[in-house]
Formats: structure tokens, C-alpha cells, sequence
């Protein structure tokens, strides 16, 4: 007891000598910590939506913009029809690929999380799901053109079988190709975040709910599917922003039958018609925004972070 | 409410892969006792009790809850209902929804199971807290639903699995009056996995001594302490200074009581005497307990009353005689 009492005192002296010097340090050290960040998001996320903002309300003509303050650029944009139905087509690509990646993502994640007993085996499991990231979007896209076209493999393969006589028209090119599209790109982002969830779930509490008489049915939707919900809101944040804005998938794959607001915001850069284009982007972060709102709403997501 | 089952264990084993948990045991464990497995970790006991839950395939052998074989039942047929060592309640339900669980699975009623939960958490002392989140309560709270979700099925057999574990020492000595009152109220048989040999004597009419996968010894805590059969029971019971044989006169193995062992000098009358040397000495307040080093004893403790330690002290390195009786000796089988 004494030994140690002698020895801490000269190092209790240092430090109060070390505070005294530092005395300017602690007052600053929180914001230097906090800045780089800060620095971030003002340069990469604020700015760049600021400098939107403050040009859709600029004018242009045929040949250039100019600064000005006019509301035309959202007068017309919501007085216009096209924008109401590429708006609801966009919404359609979202619900459907959002409900098809929502069953996909929350089928192999219970899957990976419930079925597959060893760590490794589910490591294993995990990284095959996302081997398809290995390649581009675009490359993934392009590769299904081949395999649904009209002389493509899937056509030729069902009428050599027998099955069809004429090829199947509504394969490529229509909402079936883009969704199938958008749910082969994103329905990893689904899977991610449930599986991240469902591995929190103590695995006490399924035998608990077993202890209390329940199938494995009445497990699933009173123990499982509640305790997942902010896994499920996550990754519906991804997967309903990522297709909100997505243009080149619907470019692609609808063969430029269809429209999306990106779609629509792309044709207006190409047009040079920025400050249209500027509102339009507002319009559709406001929308995207409001959704992913809406989500944290329902569910909260708080402790997954 | 429910009278308890029988449990009957017959040549009960388990294994994972290579690897005996549980090597063929046999128990029978009678309606409303309270029965503790009691053991170190490892031991089989816990594997054992998840077996009779069932919420562990039984490898071979047979398990009996009143007179049916109930080896492959789903948990909620056996009329067993398991309160879990880490408590396992629903994050996302409050108290009432947690204790009316088992009921909304068999498709009860919403107002007839909330007014039974009601009722569970009322004997468990928790009616004021029946809207809060398991997050918001303390262990011992969450403690109490967790008994009365488990109760609400009206089960036969209330499993435990270290129930109070998790507990500091003052509380959980508080839940163990309360378990055994809750024990004495509803009747029904209770069987309860701990490492502690104080909760299974405080606790159990019936005490079972695991070890590696076998039951070394079964049977109510007094006779396990004053005739423990072997020297692992001797020794995990506490209590007992475990001998070898050949050491004092013509004796086998055997156990001798640590408070029936007295000090003295070369006058000692004691029939049987050691000798030693005091290695460490503590005071407990009513007691004294010393550690002796001596010849054929691994360890060696006496316990004195504190007033005969203090008429005749002796300090830490100091040679003493160690002396008992004939008649507390007793015999140990391995």
C-alpha cells in the first residue's frame, strides 16, 4: 500500500503539469476532431446541392443560362403532364423492384442467418452473394440484352423445347426487363442490412417463442420479422433511392420505350438545359427525401447503427 | 394451479459429433420437488435440462414427464416451460405481450390474454410495470416476467437455467427466497441448472452432482454434504478436506468436515492427528478459516469458531497440529 503510494505521486504532479501546459488543447481538440468530416460533407454533399438549388431558378434559352430569379423552371416542370406520368412510372419501378428485393433480400438472408449453422459456411455463403460486384452495373446489365432478346438465349431455348412457338416480345425492352434489372443490381442491398439484422436476433428468444408453443410460421412473423424491420428500412432506403435516380438502367433495358425522372434529367443536361434540369433534381431529392422520412417514420432505425 | 409432473431420466445420453455431453444418466425426480443440477461448467447439466425442455435432440435413452415418453414432443406438448439464463424476452413487446406470448400463439383472445398476463405479473409482483419494454427494467425485473411468461402456460415442470446468474449478490439472494416461495405456492416441480453449490443447498429437496457427463451423486443437500460419495463431491460441495488413504492410519480416501477439525499443540486428544504448516489465514467475522500444508492432503482448510481461533492464536508460518474425531470421518468411494 505505501509503495504504491510513493511511486504514483511524482507522475500525479506530471500530469497536473501536462493539463496546465495542454490548458488551450482540450478546448479546440473536439472541433479539429469534428472537421475533417465537417470539411466533407460541406464540400461534397452541401455545396454541390446548394449550387443546384440556386440554379434552378436561373433562366436560359436555346444556347446558354444565365443567372436570374425566375420560377418558370418549376412552373413548367409541375404543370406538366409528362412529369406526372414519368413520375408515377418511376414510382412503379420503385414499388415493384422494392416488393421483389424485399422478398428475394429477406428470403436469403433468413436463409444465411437461420439455415446455415457454421460462421463459415455462412461467411462463405455471404461473399457468393456478392461475387455479381465484382463487375459493373453496366456490364451486368448488357449481359441480360443477349440472353432476353428476341432471338436471344432464352427465346431460342423455349422454342427449340417446345414450349412457345413466337418469342416471348415482352422480355427485353419493356418494364419486365428493367425491373428484372433493377432487382438483379440492388437486391443485394436488401439482403445486407436484414442479414445484419437478423444476426443481432438472440437466438434465446427463438427458443423462447418455441418454449411458448409457437410454429415456426408464427416465430417468423411475431419474433423474426419485427426484429428485422430496421434492417428492412435500410435497405429500403437503398433500394428505393438507387431507382428513383437511376437513368442509365432504364435507358438500357427499356430500349428508350420508358421514362424516369433521371431519364428525364438526363435528356434536359444533353439539352443543355441545366436550370430545368436543376429544378427537376430539386423536385426529385424533395420527393426522395420525403420517402426515406416516411420510412424512419414506421421504423426505427436507430439501434442498427 | 397445475399439479407437478414426474420427470424420469432413463439412460439419458447426448453427443455432439465425437464429443459425450451427457453420458447416459439416470434420474428420477419426483412431482413438486425442487431439483438443482448442479455441477462446473461443462459438466452436462445445462445439456441435460435443455434436453428435458427440448430444445435439444436427446442422442439415446429415454425422458419421461409424468408417465408419457416425451423424447420427441415439441416443447409446449411436454407441459415443461424454460425461463432462460439470459431472460429471452421479446425487445419489441412489453411486459404483457411477453408474459401473453404463449397465449397469442394458441390464438387466445386479445382481452382474455392481456387480463391473464395481468394476473401473472400481478403474483410476480410486476402489475406496474405490465406497459414497459424489457429495456426498460432491471435484471431482476426482467427476471420476474420472464418467470411469468414461463408460468402462464401453467406447466408441469418450470425449467431454470442459472436463473440468478446475472444477478448481484443482494438480489439474488432476494430471488432465491422468492423462487422458493413461488416453489411452495404453485407446487409444481422445479428443476434448476446452477454452479452454486450455496443456491442448490439453499434451494433444492433435491441436489444432483454432475461431472464430465455423469451424475456422481443425487440427493437432498444435507446428505450430500454430510456424506459426500466421492472426493469430487467432497470437494465441490465444499466444506471438506479430502484425504488420501494411507495417510492417517488404516483409512481409504476420505472426508473430513473443515469446522469439525480442531488445533492444538503435542497435548492434543484428538484421535487423529496432522501435522502442518499454516500457509494463509483469513478472518470472515464469526469464523476463521486457515490453510494448512500437509502431507497426502492437496488441500487442507480449517474452520474455527472465531472465539476458540482467538484463545489460542497462531500465525502464518507457524507448525501445528491438526486433530479430529474418528466418528467424522467418512469414507469415500473414488
Amino acid at each position: 500500500m505505501t509503495l504504491t503510494a510513493e511511486t504514483s505521486r511524482p507522475s500525479v504532479t506530471a500530469a497536473a503539469g501536462r493539463v496546465r501546459r495542454r490548458r488551450l488543447l482540450p478546448r479546440v481538440a473536439p472541433y479539429l476532431q469534428a472537421a475533417p468530416l465537417t470539411v466533407m460533407l460541406l464540400l461534397f454533399l452541401l455545396v454541390p446541392i446548394l449550387t443546384i438549388v440556386v440554379v434552378s431558378f436561373w433562366d436560359y434559352d436555346s444556347v446558354r443560362f444565365y443567372p436570374d430569379f425566375v420560377l418558370t423552371n418549376y412552373t413548367e416542370l409541375l404543370t406538366s403532364p409528362v412529369t406526372w406520368k414519368t413520375y408515377l412510372n418511376t414510382l412503379k419501378y420503385a414499388a415493384l423492384t422494392w416488393a421483389i428485393t424485399l422478398g428475394i433480400g429477406f428470403t436469403v438472408a433468413y436463409f444465411l442467418a437461420f439455415h446455415v449453422r457454421s460462421t463459415t459456411w455462412q461467411m462463405v455463403l455471404f461473399l457468393v452473394c456478392t461475387i455479381p460486384f465484382w463487375t459493373s452495373n453496366i456490364i451486368r446489365m448488357i449481359s441480360w440484352i443477349p440472353f432476353l432478346g428476341r432471338n436471344g438465349l432464352l427465346n431460342s431455348g423455349l422454342i427449340s423445347a417446345g414450349i412457345i412457338d413466337q418469342p416471348l416480345e415482352f422480355l427485353l425492352f419493356s418494364d419486365f426487363s428493367v425491373v428484372l434489372a433493377f432487382v438483379h443490381l440492388y437486391a443485394l442491398f436488401m439482403v445486407v442490412p436484414i442479414f445484419n439484422s437478423m444476426m443481432r436476433i438472440d437466438r434465446a428468444l427463438i427458443e423462447a417463442a418455441r418454449d411458448g408453443g409457437a410454429s415456426a410460421a408464427q416465430t417468423l412473423w411475431n419474433v423474426i420479422l419485427p426484429l428485422t424491420k430496421p434492417g428492412i428500412a435500410i435497405g429500403s432506403i437503398f433500394v428505393v433511392t438507387l431507382v428513383m435516380g437511376d437513368f442509365i438502367t432504364v435507358r438500357l433495358m427499356s430500349g428508350g420505350q420508358s421514362a424516369s425522372i433521371g431519364l428525364m434529367i438526363a435528356n434536359e443536361i444533353s439539352l443543355l438545359q441545366y436550370p430545368a434540369a436543376a429544378a427537376n433534381a430539386v423536385v426529385l431529392l424533395a420527393v426522395v427525401l420525403i420517402m426515406v422520412v416516411a420510412m424512419l417514420r414506421i421504423v426505427d432505425i436507430r439501434k442498427e447503427l | 394451479m397445475t399439479a407437478g409432473s414426474t420427470v424420469e431420466l432413463v439412460k439419458l445420453r447426448k453427443a455432439y459429433g465425437a464429443t459425450v455431453a451427457v453420458d447416459g444418466i439416470d434420474l428420477r425426480i419426483a412431482a413438486g420437488s425442487y431439483c438443482c443440477l448442479l455441477g462446473p461448467s461443462g459438466c452436462g447439466k445445462t445439456s441435460t435440462l435443455r434436453m428435458i425442455a427440448g430444445h435439444e435432440d436427446i442422442t439415446d435413452g429415454d425422458l419421461l414427464i409424468g408417465d408419457a415418453v416425451v423424447n420427441d414432443d415439441p416443447p409446449a406438448k411436454r407441459g415443461t416451460a424454460m425461463m432462460f439464463q439470459s431472460y429471452a424476452l421479446f425487445p419489441h413487446l412489453d411486459c404483457t405481450d411477453n408474459v401473453a406470448f404463449s397465449l397469442k400463439m394458441k390464438g387466445v383472445g386479445k382481452e382474455e390474454r392481456r387480463r391473464r398476463a395481468g394476473e401473472m405479473l400481478d403474483l410476480v409482483d410486476m402489475g406496474k410495470y405490465a406497459g414497459r419494454l424489457p429495456a426498460q427494467l432491471s435484471g431482476g425485473q426482467q427476471q420476474r416476467v420472464a418467470l411469468a411468461r414461463a408460468l402462464i402456460t401453467r406447466p408441469g415442470v418450470l425449467l431454470l437455467d442459472e436463473p440468478l446468474s446475472a444477478l448481484d449478490p443482494f438480489l439474488r439472494v432476494r430471488m432465491r427466497e422468492e423462487l422458493k416461495r413461488l416453489h411452495r405456492d404453485i407446487g409444481i416441480t422445479f428443476i434448476h441448472v446452477t454452479h452454486s453449490q450455496t443456491e442448490a443447498m439453499a434451494l433444492a429437496d433435491l441436489a444432483v452432482v454432475m461431472n464430465q457427463g455423469r451424475i456422481e451423486q443425487a440427493g437432498p443437500p444435507r446428505e450430500l454434504f454430510n456424506q459426500p460419495r466421492t472426493a469430487f463431491v467432497a470437494r465441490f460441495i465444499g466444506g471438506h478436506n479430502v484425504i488420501e488413504g494411507g495417510v492417517v492410519g488404516d483409512a481409504g480416501r476420505c472426508a473430513v468436515r473443515t469446522d469439525r477439525i480442531q488445533l492444538g499443540g503435542t497435548d492434543m486428544l484428538s484421535e487423529i492427528q496432522v501435522e502442518g504448516t499454516v500457509r494463509a489465514l483469513e478472518y470472515h467475522g464469526a469464523s476463521v478459516h486457515l490453510s494448512l500444508d500437509v502431507a497426502g492432503a492437496d488441500e487442507f482448510a480449517v474452520v474455527l469458531d472465531e472465539a476458540r481461533y482467538f484463545d489460542a492464536p497462531v500465525g502464518v508460518g507457524d507448525r501445528v497440529r491438526a486433530g479430529w474425531s474418528r466418528r467424522d470421518i467418512h469414507p469415500l468411494v473414488a
